[in-house]
C-alpha cells in the first residue's frame, strides 16, 4: 500500500495485514491521523497555496512590465502583495515544511508517528478554512487587504472588513503552527527509537526542533500583535492609533519580534533538508555535525535580538540602530559556518549531480548572495538608503525563494521516491532546475539595481528611467511561474499516479539514516515497535 | 578603486546586454533626470551631502570585501565540483571535524563582521546628529502629499503644500506615462539654500508615510502622532529628487520628494517672493473693513514698511517728506496718496510699493491719514486699492 495514493491494484500483498482500520476513500483523509497522509495533505495544500501567491504575484509583475497603469488600479495592486506577501509567508513556505516534518521526523528518528496524531488532523485541516478566508477576502467589501503582508499600524485601521478575516485567518493558522510545533518538539524529544541520542539525530529534526521552539515562542507575539489591531478597530482601544495616544512604532516593535525568528522559522527546516543531502551527493560524512547544531542554536537566540533592524527608518536612537546594527551582523557567523561547512563537505568527496543535489547546491550559491545583500542591508547608514526599496525586495526572495523553496524542491526530489514509490525522470527534474534557477536569477537579480537607484517597494507605477529592469524582471517572473507549473505536471503528478522507475528501497547510494531502512514507497505504517539502531544510529540492525 | 570600476563597469556591460536582449521593441524615450533616477541606473545616486557620500563608499567597500569573499568561497565550492567528481573517479576521503578549522572559520568571520561595524559607526553617528541646524523644515504626509512648515531660520513661517502634477497622474491611469520627470513633478518643490544644514523634522497627519531623498542620502519615516527629525546639508544647488517609501494607502506612488537648492541669494530672494505671497494670499481684497481695525493693522504695515524713511513720528527727515500734515495726505481725493504709494515719486526716493496687498496698501494709507495730527476719518478699503491698481 503506497502511503501516498491508492494507484493501481498492482500494489504488494507484503504489509497489507497492517491496515487493518484502515480508512479508504475521503474518511482517509478528513480523519486522517497517519503522519504520512498528513504530511502529503500539508505538501498538496502549500503548493496549491504557492500557485494562489503566484498567480498574485504575476499580476503584479503583468502591471509592473511597463510603467503607467495597465491592468489593475493601485488599490487591487496593493491588494496583490499584501496577499501574495501573507499567503506565501504563512500558506506556502511554512505548511510546506510542516509536511516535510510530518512525512520525515518520524522515519528519520525511528517513531512509529507523530506524538499527537489526532492534533495533527486538527492543525492541517484549520488550514483550510484559514486559506479559505484569506483568498476570499479578494471578494468581500472593498477587496483584500491593502495595508502591506507586515499590516503595519494605522493603515489598518482605514481598512475594510476583509481585514478582519485576514486577522482571523492568521490566528488560526497560528494556532495551527503552535499545535505543530508542541507535536515536533514532543515527538523529536520523546519518541526517538532506543540508542538514537540527540547528538545522532539527522541535522533534519535538529533543525525542526530548534524551529519549532522558535514558532512556540513567537507566534503568540503575532497574535497579540493583531489582536492589538483587531480591538483598535473595533472596541475603541488606542494601542496602535495615534489618533488615541497610540503608538503606530510599537506595533513594528512587536510585529518585528515576531518577524525577525520567523524568517529563521522558513529557512532553518531548509538548512536540515540541505545538511541532509550534500553528504549523500558527496558520498562524504557532514563535515562538522557539532557545530552545525551549535551554529542552528545560535542563530535561532541571536533571530530574538535584531528584530529592529527593519526599523532603521523610523528614527531609532543612535545607541538602538548600533545595537541592532552590530547583532545582526554577528547573524553572519553562524551562518557562515553553516556555508563553509557544507562547502568542506563537498571538498574531496565523489560527487555526483542528481537533481537534489543540483537544488542543494544551487540553493547554497543563491542564498549566499542574499545573506551578503543581508549583511549589506544591516549596515545602518547604507540601509537608510535601501529600507522600503527594491533591494530589500531582491534580498528576501533571494533567501525566501533562493533559499526556502529551492530547499524544498531539493527535498521533494530527495525524498519523493520514499514517498511514492517512483523515481522522477531525472531530465525533467534538471529541466526544472535549471530553468527555475535562471529566471529567478533573471527576476530578482536586476532588483538590487532598482533599489540602489531609489525605486521604492509596493508602488504600482514607478518613473520610466526603472522601466527596464522592470521588464527584464517581469519576463524572468513569468518564466518562473511557468516553470513551477511544469514542475507540477512533469514532475509531481506522474510521480503520485506511480508512473515511472520503480523507487529501490535506497536510491542514493551514499545515503544515510532512518528513512532508507524502510521500503519505498514508505508502508503505511513504519517502526510500529522500536527499531534496535546500530552504533551510529543510521541502520535498523534488528 | 581599480577593482571597483572594473567591477561597476563590468555589471554594467552584463546588465546592458540583457537589456539590449530584452527592450529592443518596447524601449520607451527617456533621459536622465539629474538630481533624480538615471536609465537603468546601477549604483547609488551621486551623492550630494557628506552623509550620502559616506552611505556610498561604505557601500563600495561592502560590496567589494562581500564579493571577495564570494569568490574565495565559490572558487572552492566550484573546484571541487569541477574537481571531485564521482565521474572523474575521485574517491570520498573521509576527514571530518577539525577544531581548529572550524575555530577559525568562526573567529575570522568575527572580525570580519565587528570590522565592518567600526567602518560604519561614525556614519550612524554623524547621520543621526540634528544639532545646531540652520533651517528647520517640517514635513508632513498627508494620504496623498507633503506640506512643508518652515519652523525655525530664514523663511520661518512660510509653508505650502507640495502634489504631484495631476497630469502626471492621469498619464499614470492612461498607461501612456511621459517625461523624464514623470511621477516626479510636484507643483510646489521643496526650496533650501545649499551648503546649510537643513534639519526635516517629520510628522504625519493619518497613517505613516516615509521621506525620502537618495541623493541627499536621506530617508525618514513620517509617523503620526510622533515627531522625527533627520538632517542634510547640500553641497550642490539643483533638483533632487525622492518618493514616498512606507506605504501609505492606494496613492503611495503618488506623492514624490522634489527638492530644489537653491545659492545663497537667490533663496533670499525666493523667502522674500514667498512672503509677499503669502502676505498677499493671507488677506481677502473684497472684505469691507472697519476703521479701527484697518488702522491696528495699518500701524504695523507702516512700522515694518515706511517708518526707515517717514519715522515713526511720521516727520521725516532731511529730503523724506513729512506725512504728519502732508497735503497729499489729508487731500480729500484718495486717488492722490494712492497713486504715490502705487507709483512712486520724486523719481524712484519714494518707491512703489505695487508688491505689498491691497489690505496692506489700504491699511497703511487709513493709518496715516488718521494718525499724528491727521484726523481726517477717510477709511480706504482694499477695494478701493484694486481699484486704483488699474
Amino acid at each position: 500500500m503506497s502511503a501516498v495514493l491508492d494507484h493501481h491494484g498492482e500494489h504488494s500483498h507484503g504489509h497489507d495485514h497492517h491496515d487493518h482500520g484502515h480508512p479508504h476513500g475521503w474518511r482517509r483523509w478528513v480523519f486522517a491521523t497517519n503522519h504520512k497522509d498528513i504530511g502529503t495533505m500539508y505538501l498538496l495544500f502549500s503548493f496549491a497555496m504557492l500557485m494562489v501567491g503566484g498567480v498574485l504575484a504575476l499580476g503584479i509583475r503583468a502591471e509592473l512590465f511597463k510603467p503607467g497603469l495597465q491592468f489593475v488600479n493601485p488599490e487591487l495592486f496593493n491588494q496583490f502583495t499584501t496577499m501574495h506577501g501573507l499567503i506565501m509567508v504563512f500558506g506556502a513556505i511554512m505548511p510546506a515544511f510542516v509536511g516535510f516534518a510530518n512525512w520525515m521526523i518520524p522515519l528519520q528518528i525511528g517513531a512509529a508517528d507523530m506524538a499527537f496524531a489526532r492534533m495533527n488532523n486538527l492543525s492541517f485541516w484549520l488550514l483550510i478554512p484559514a486559506a479559505i478566508m484569506l483568498a476570499g477576502s479578494f471578494f468581500m467589501p472593498g477587496g483584500a487587504p491593502a495595508a502591506g503582508w507586515t499590516l503595519y499600524a494605522p493603515l489598518t485601521l482605514q481598512m475594510g472588513p476583509s481585514m478582519d478575516a485576514a486577522i482571523f485567518a492568521v490566528h488560526i493558522m497560528g494556532a495551527s503552527s503552535i499545535m505543530g510545533s508542541i507535536n515536533i518538539i514532543v515527538t523529536v524529544l520523546n519518541m526517538r527509537a532506543p540508542g538514537m541520542t540527540l547528538m545522532k539525530m539527522p541535522l533534519f529534526a535538529w533543525t525542526w526542533l530548534i524551529t519549532a521552539y522558535l514558532l512556540i515562542a513567537v507566534m503568540p507575539v503575532l497574535a497579540g500583535a493583531i489582536t492589538m489591531t483587531l480591538t483598535d478597530r473595533h472596541f475603541g482601544t488606542s494601542f496602535f492609533n495615534p489618533a488615541g495616544g497610540g503608538d503606530p512604532v510599537m506595533y513594528q516593535h512587536i510585529f518585528w519580534f515576531f518577524g525577525h525568528p520567523e524568517v529563521y522559522i522558513m529557512i532553518l527546516p531548509a538548512f536540515g533538508i540541505v545538511s541532509a543531502i550534500i553528504p549523500t551527493f558527496a558520498r562524504k560524512r557532514l563535515f562538522g555535525y557539532t557545530s552545525m547544531v551549535y551554529a542552528t542554536a545560535s542563530i535561532a537566540i541571536l533571530s530574538f535580538i535584531v528584530w529592529a533592524h527593519h526599523m532603521f527608518t523610523t528614527g531609532m536612537p543612535v545607541t538602538g540602530q548600533l545595537f541592532f546594527m552590530y547583532a545582526t551582523m554577528l547573524i553572519a557567523v553562524p551562518t557562515g559556518v553553516k556555508i563553509f561547512n557544507w562547502i568542506a563537505t563537498m571538498w574531496r568527496g565523489s560527487m555526483t549531480f542528481e537533481t537534489p543535489m543540483l537544488w542543494a547546491v544551487g540553493f547554497i550559491f543563491v542564498f549566499t548572495i542574499g545573506g551578503f545583500t543581508g549583511l549589506i542591508l544591516a549596515m545602518a547608514p547604507i540601509d537608510i538608503q535601501l529600507q522600503d526599496t527594491y533591494y530589500v525586495v531582491a534580498h528576501f526572495h533571494y533567501v525566501l525563494v533562493a533559499g526556502s523553496l529551492f530547499a524544498l524542491f531539493a527535498g521533494i526530489y530527495y525524498w519523493g521516491p520514499k514517498w511514492t514509490g517512483v523515481m522522477y525522470s531525472e531530465t525533467r527534474g534538471k529541466i526544472h532546475f535549471w530553468g527555475s534557477l535562471i529566471f529567478f536569477n533573471l527576476t530578482f537579480f536586476p532588483m538590487h539595481f532598482l533599489g540602489l537607484a531609489g525605486m521604492p517597494r509596493r508602488y504600482a507605477d514607478y518613473p520610466m528611467q526603472f522601466a527596464d529592469f522592470n521588464e527584464i524582471a517581469s519576463i524572468g517572473a513569468f518564466g518562473f511561474g511557468l516553470m513551477q507549473v511544469y514542475f507540477f505536471l512533469f514532475v509531481v503528478v506522474p510521480m503520485m499516479r506511480g508512473q515511472g522507475e520503480k523507487a529501490p528501497q535506497k536510491p542514493w547510494e551514499a545515503a544515510e539514516g532512518l528513512e532508507w531502512e524502510v521500503p519505498s514507497p514508505a508502508p503505511w505504517h513504519t517502526f510500529e515497535t522500536p527499531p534496535k539502531l546500530d552504533a551510529s544510529a543510521t541502520r535498523v540492525i534488528g | 578603486m581599480n577593482t571597483k570600476n572594473t567591477l561597476r563597469l563590468g555589471l554594467a556591460r552584463a546588465a546592458a546586454g540583457l537589456m539590449l536582449l530584452a527592450t529592443a521593441p518596447w524601449a520607451l524615450a527617456v533621459n536622465s533626470l539629474p538630481g533624480g533616477p538615471a536609465v537603468n541606473q546601477l549604483d547609488l545616486h551621486p551623492p550630494v551631502t557628506k552623509i550620502a557620500e559616506q552611505q556610498q563608499w561604505l557601500h563600495n567597500v561592502m560590496l567589494i570585501i562581500c564579493v571577495l569573499i564570494f569568490i574565495g568561497v565559490f572558487g572552492v565550492m566550484f573546484y571541487s565540483i569541477l574537481k571531485h567528481r564521482k565521474s572523474l573517479g575521485a574517491k570520498p576521503a573521509h576527514f571530518h571535524e577539525s577544531v581548529a578549522v572550524e575555530i577559525a572559520w568562526t573567529v575570522v568571520p568575527f572580525i570580519i563582521v565587528i570590522a565592518m561595524g567600526a567602518m560604519a559607526t561614525k556614519a550612524v553617528v554623524a547621520q543621526k546628529d540634528t544639532s545646531n541646524a540652520d533651517l528647520t523644515i517640517k514635513a508632513t504626509g498627508y494620504q496623498w502629499k507633503w506640506g512643508y512648515d518652515y519652523l525655525k531660520g530664514e523663511g520661518e513661517g512660510i509653508k505650502f503644500l507640495s502634489t504631484l502634477d495631476v497630469a502626471h497622474r492621469e498619464m499614470s491611469d492612461a498607461g501612456k506615462p511621459a517625461g523624464d520627470d514623470y511621477l516626479l513633478k510636484v507643483d510646489n518643490p521643496l526650496v533650501v539654500p545649499v551648503n546649510r544644514k537643513i534639519r526635516i523634522v517629520t510628522t504625519a497627519d493619518d497613517v505613516i508615510h516615509a521621506w525620502m531623498v537618495p541623493a541627499f542620502g536621506v530617508k525618514q519615516d513620517a509617523i503620526p502622532g510622533f515627531v522625527r527629525d533627520t538632517w542634510f546639508r547640500a553641497e550642490k544647488t539643483g533638483d533632487f529628487y525622492g518618493q514616498c517609501a512606507e506605504l501609505c494607502g492606494k496613492e503611495h506612488a503618488y506623492m514624490p520628494i522634489h527638492v530644489k537648492v537653491l545659492s545663497q541669494t537667490d533663496y533670499a530672494a525666493w523667502v522674500d517672493v514667498q512672503k509677499k505671497k503669502m502676505a498677499a494670499a493671507a488677506d481677502d481684497p473684497t472684505k469691507v473693513w472697519k476703521l479701527e481695525d484697518l488702522i491696528a493693522r495699518g500701524e504695523k504695515v507702516y512700522a515694518a514698511n515706511c517708518a526707515v524713511c517717514h519715522r515713526p513720528d511720521g516727520k521725516g527727515a532731511g529730503p523724506i517728506k513729512p506725512l504728519d500734515g502732508s497735503a497729499i495726505v489729508l487731500d480729500a481725493d484718495k486717488g492722490k496718496q494712492l497713486a504715490v504709494v502705487l507709483g512712486g515719486a520724486a523719481n524712484g526716493a519714494m518707491p512703489s510699493w505695487k508688491q505689498l496687498s491691497d489690505t496692506e496698501l489700504a491699511a497703511v494709507v487709513t493709518y496715516t491719514k488718521n494718525h499724528w495730527s491727521n484726523n481726517t476719518g477717510q477709511l480706504v478699503q482694499p477695494a478701493e486699492v484694486v481699484a486704483a491698481r488699474k
